[in-house]
Parts: structure tokens; C-alpha cells; sequence
């Protein structure tokens, strides 16, 4: 009579349907489909097992008890043993139609299992979710672009790299002597300042008359002797290597990384291109 | 209500002097086209006013020539920044005496070689394991080693037994990695960062090439809190002593208001006043999220530092490290 009232034909509340199947939400429900057999309200003699903290229970309803509905479903604990607990429901349950008897040991052998698994869980490590607040990140993003720009990184670190030449922590590595070449001149100029100024000026106006296209001469000499032997020895360093590594370093010169001499820099690409006609001599009077 | 409203419709030839009654609002006029004409002139006049007064300041600057009060210099956050009392004054000797007898003594008395252990999360994706590689060609005398669910508890007895100074553990979510968490290992601190925009090599934007097996320099720059000096002993400590200046590398780690910014450099000297500088390697942001006593252990650690948003967020202007 229930059943063919709340079945299929009229509203059962704990009836959930999908595409495919019928469920049913009563938790003292066996398999947990919407059933005729499986209906804990439409049948009167019904059992379930259910766990509450990790212990597992039988529950019974018949048909004795049905107009007391507070003492309706009687409970049993189950043993943790899995073999004596399946025993206990098949003792408790004897006599009752089989479908309850199968159903009952099968949900119950789900339930241990499940037991088993959330206990080995726990002993692994656990992932912790935590969860982001959209606020918190766009501000962070935010201040972290801002900060991306006052840092001005590319300032700073060379800033650095140039502090730390200047303390030489490179030691010999880099020689540039025009560093410390001006900063010679520049105590000698101030030596010269502090003497007597009026009689240097007139005395330097005479000599430098003089000196100058001297001093120009020779200078021009001298520079291009220096620069020749500077490249004559560089040159010998350069045909002692290989083509390939010529070209490798003529490449690397071109994009400025290897560390080079002031002044020998400015020649050498010139240079290179005649040394590749290998007329060393007429080289030496053209340059000249 | 208010006067006469002055014009309708755009007016090309504008007066030099908008007189407006003296109760007269822009917005008040209801009129979008006309409202909108009327705010452009406003705004002119306004330009007009304050290029007159930057002149005529100017003009009173060299007027008063030597005598003139100094420029006034821009505020920035910097430059507003809360004073923090535990900065490091580079003299202080209980911050020398400390630092001589703390966990990286016997890295900074070059007793040890530092050697780090590079690993990730659980099933690091793809990004997660280059940025691991390449993180190990950045840093000198490491190894990468797959994390395959194994507790970190267990495996910092290993590493210790089997040398290591240092372990970083790259976390990641999403396919990215975003957090980063750096143990000193024979019982040193551990700082867990948040990472954020991390670059691959690929995705930097030059014609470089990769970097060498050189050891790098390490430039560390603003850590001025007692805090920001404990990093960036940690950050020193992962790279060995002496660089090799041949390689001409190196790796820098910037701290800008709370961000640490990474990244990986190759210089030229080209002359003493100009150094160029091209970027190879990863790039990557850190924000410190807490730092620890002991090594890595969440429940039963000793905090030495944790960034509690809500007391330390207050002041846009305070930093931590």
C-alpha cells in the first residue's frame, strides 16, 4: 500500500531521480537506490548497517514494532573482527529474506573498507589547502610591480659592479690605467696649481709655443710606435690562434664583451681586415 | 540662481581670462557639450596658473643664486619609510658578535662548502621542473632531486648525513611555482617565501647564451633590517666563497619594499665608468612569509618571524626587512 503510494505514482520526499536512476536520501536506506525491495518506509521488516565514529551497527525494524515509531529501529553493535561481525548479522538476521541478509553484508564490508582507508590517510601527509584572498593577491601583485619599478635594477647592479671596481676587488683583472692614470694627472695638475700660478702661465706660454708642435710630434710618433708594438704583439697573439677563433673573438668584439684596451680597441677592427690579406709589411707603412 | 552662463557651444577663440560669477561650479551646468568645453577651459587656466608659478620660482631661484633655499626633493615611499629600530648600523658590534657566532659562522669562516639539494612539491609540472634545472645551472655545487612523496622530515636527516648545507624546496600550484621555502641545513633557519613572476630562461627577452659553470658574485642590496640581514646571510651562504671574476657573472638579490628581487647577470666592463650588463638565467620575485628557528618543521617550530597580515599590513609605509 505504501509503495504503490509513494513508489512511483505520488511524492516520496527522500526520492532524488536523475537521468538515469532513482535514489533515495533516507539514511536508513540499504543500497541507496529508490526501490520496491530497498525502501526502508515501504517495507516493514528492514535492516541497515550504518557507522557512526568509526563503529559500525546493525539496525533492525519489524513489523512488531511498527506503531512505536521512537522504538522502531533497534541497534546492534557490530564486533571490529570482520569475520565475527559478519557473523553477528548473519545471527541477527537469521531467517529474514536474503536480499536484506546479502545487502546488509556487502554495505557492511564497504563501510570497513573505507575505515581502513581514511585511517592509512591520515597517517601520510596531508595537503593543506589555504585559501587565497583575491584582495590580498591583486594588492601584493600590485605593490610588487611598484616595486619591481622604483628598484630600477638595472641602475642598482651596475652601480654595484662599477663600486666594486672601484674598490678593486678585481684585482688586475680589468686594466684599465686611464683610471688611475687621471687620477695621477689630476693630482699633478692640482700641485702645479697650488705653486706660484702667474709665473707657470708665462712660462707656459712661451714653452707650450714651443713645446707644442714638438710635443705634437713626437706624441704622434710615439702614440703610433706604442699602438704598433701594442697591436704587433696582439697581432702575434692572434695569428698564433686559430681562424675560427679569430672569428669567434673579431664576433664577440663586435657586441663588446671581451675586456680590451682603451686605445688598442679603436684600431683593431681596421686592422683585422688588412692583417687578413697577410701583406704584413705594406701594412706597417699604411699604418704609418 | 548663479550669473549668466558664459558661452554656448565650443568657442575656438577662447578669452584669456574666464571670468566666472563667483557662485558658478562647472559642474553645475547640466548641458554635457557645454559642461565638458567649460571644464577644458578650466583645466587650461589652471595649466596656465601653475607653468606662471613654476616661472616665476624659478625666476626668484636664480635671483637669490647662492642664497636660495635648497630644492625641495621629492617624497617617495622610500624616502617616508617608517624607521624600523632594529636597522643594522654597519659599526654595531652585538650584530658583528652575533653574526660571527650564528648558524653561517662556519660558512662565512669558510669552513664549509656550501652544497644544496634542489627539489619541489609532489608531481612538480613541467615549468616547475625546468625552473629547477635552471635554477641549478644558477647556483653552484647543487643537485635536483625529485621529491616522490617522501616526508620532509625524513629526508633532512638524509641530507645531513650526506652533506648537504643547504635544501630548497620549490612548492607549486597550478602548474607554477609559487612558493619557495630555503633550510639551512645542520639546524639552521628556515624561510618560507612566496614567489611570484617567475621567468624561465626562454621567456627573457635577449640573444644571449647560457650561463657558464663560473661561480657567480652575489650583490645583495637594501637588506638594512636586523631581519633583512639574517636573509641575506641566507642567500649568501648558498653560493660558495670565492667567485671566479673570469666567469664575469653574477647573481643579485634586491630587496625593494618587503620584494626580493632575483636575478642572474652577465657584465662587461667597458670602460671604468660604464659597465654593460645582459641577463641570463631565471628571474623571480620572493616576499618572506616566515622564518623559523630549527629547520623545517610546521607544527612544533619556533618562529622567529611570521608576516601576520593584519598587524604588519597597517602602514603602507613600514617595511620588515
Amino acid at each position: 500500500v505504501v509503495w504503490s503510494m509513494l513508489g512511483n505514482r505520488q511524492f516520496c520526499s527522500y526520492k532524488m531521480t536523475t537521468k538515469t536512476q532513482n535514489f533515495c536520501r533516507n539514511e536508513y536506506n540499504l543500497t541507496g537506490l529508490c526501490n520496491r525491495s530497498s525502501c526502508p518506509l515501504a517495507n516493514s521488516q528492514y535492516a541497515t548497517v550504518r557507522e557512526e565514529k568509526g563503529r559500525c551497527y546493525l539496525y533492525m525494524k519489524t513489523i512488531e514494532r511498527a506503531a512505536f515509531p521512537r522504538r522502531l529501529w533497534e541497534r546492534v553493535l557490530l564486533s571490529k573482527n570482520y569475520e565475527k561481525a559478519l557473523e553477528e548479522i548473519d545471527e541477527n538476521l537469521i531467517y529474514w529474506p536474503r536480499f536484506i541478509r546479502h545487502k546488509c553484508k556487502q554495505r557492511f564490508t564497504k563501510i570497513t573498507q573505507y575505515l581502513i582507508r581514511i585511517r592509512k590517510l591520515t597517517l601520510k601527509r596531508q595537503r593543506k589547502l589555504v585559501p587565497l584572498r583575491r584582495k590580498i593577491e591583486r594588492r601584493e601583485n600590485r605593490r610588487e610591480e611598484k616595486a619591481l619599478i622604483a628598484a630600477q635594477l638595472d641602475n642598482a647592479i651596475e652601480k654595484e659592479l662599477l663600486e666594486r671596481l672601484k674598490q678593486d676587488t678585481y684585482g688586475d683583472i680589468y686594466n684599465f690605467p686611464i683610471h688611475a692614470f687621471d687620477k695621477a694627472l689630476q693630482q699633478q695638475d692640482a700641485e702645479s696649481e697650488s705653486e706660484s700660478d702667474a709665473e707657470r702661465e708665462e712660462e707656459d706660454d712661451d714653452e707650450d709655443v714651443d713645446k707644442r708642435e714638438f710635443v705634437e710630434a713626437e706624441d704622434s710618433e710615439l702614440s703610433d710606435f706604442e699602438d704598433m708594438d701594442k697591436l704587433e704583439t696582439s697581432s702575434e697573439e692572434e695569428q698564433e690562434e686559430e681562424e675560427e677563433v679569430e672569428k669567434k673573438v673579431s664576433h664577440s668584439k663586435s657586441k663588446g664583451k671581451t675586456p680590451l684596451k682603451g686605445p688598442a680597441r679603436r684600431k683593431r677592427p681596421y686592422i683585422e681586415i688588412e692583417y687578413e690579406e697577410e701583406t704584413e709589411p705594406s701594412t706597417k707603412t699604411k699604418a704609418a | 540662481g548663479g550669473g549668466p552662463v558664459p558661452g554656448g557651444g565650443p568657442d575656438p577663440s577662447a578669452p584669456e581670462r574666464v571670468c566666472f560669477p563667483p557662485t558658478f561650479s562647472v559642474s553645475e551646468i547640466k548641458n554635457k557639450q557645454r559642461r565638458h568645453f567649460m571644464f577644458l577651459r578650466w583645466k587650461q587656466q589652471q595649466r596656465k596658473e601653475k607653468l606662471a608659478l613654476k616661472k616665476k620660482r624659478r625666476k626668484e631661484r636664480e635671483a637669490l643664486g647662492d642664497k636660495a633655499p635648497p630644492k625641495a626633493v621629492p617624497k617617495t615611499i622610500e624616502n617616508q619609510r617608517v624607521y624600523d629600530e632594529t636597522t643594522v648600523d654597519p659599526n654595531d658590534e652585538e650584530v658583528a658578535f652575533d653574526e660571527a657566532t650564528d648558524e653561517f659562522a662556519p660558512y662565512f669562516n669558510r669552513q664549509t662548502v656550501p652544497k644544496i639539494l634542489i627539489t619541489t612539491s609532489d608531481r612538480p609540472r613541467g615549468r616547475t621542473v625546468r625552473f629547477c634545472e635552471q635554477l641549478a645551472t644558477v647556483i653552484p655545487n647543487s643537485h635536483v632531486y625529485y621529491r616522490r612523496g617522501l616526508a620532509l622530515k625524513r629526508i633532512i636527516p638524509q641530507c645531513i648525513a650526506r652533506d648537504f648545507t643547504d635544501l630548497i624546496v620549490i612548492n607549486e600550484d597550478r602548474k607554477i611555482p609559487n612558493g619557495l621555502v630555503l633550510s639551512h641545513l645542520p639546524d639552521g633557519p628556515t624561510a618560507h617565501f612566496r614567489m611570484s613572476s617567475v621567468r624561465l630562461r626562454k621567456e627573457i627577452k635577449r640573444k644571449g647564451k647560457e650561463p657558464t659553470e663560473h661561480v657567480p658574485e652575489v650583490i645583495l642590496n637594501n637588506f638594512t633590517t636586523r631581519l633583512g640581514h639574517s636573509i641575506g646571510r641566507m642567500f649568501a651562504a648558498l653560493f660558495p666563497h670565492d667567485p671566479q671574476f673570469i666567469g664575469r657573472q653574477v647573481a643579485t638579490f634586491h630587496n625593494q619594499r618587503d620584494y626580493i628581487f632575483f636575478r642572474f647577470h652577465r657584465y662587461i666592463f667597458k670602460s671604468e665608468k660604464k659597465v654593460g650588463i645582459q641577463e641570463l638565467g631565471p628571474r623571480f620575485t620572493l616576499k618572506l612569509r616566515s622564518l623559523q628557528k630549527g629547520t623545517f618543521d610546521s607544527k612544533f617550530g619556533e618562529y622567529e618571524w611570521i608576516h601576520k597580515r593584519r598587524e604588519m599590513d597597517t602602514s603602507r609605509r613600514k617595511f620588515h626587512l
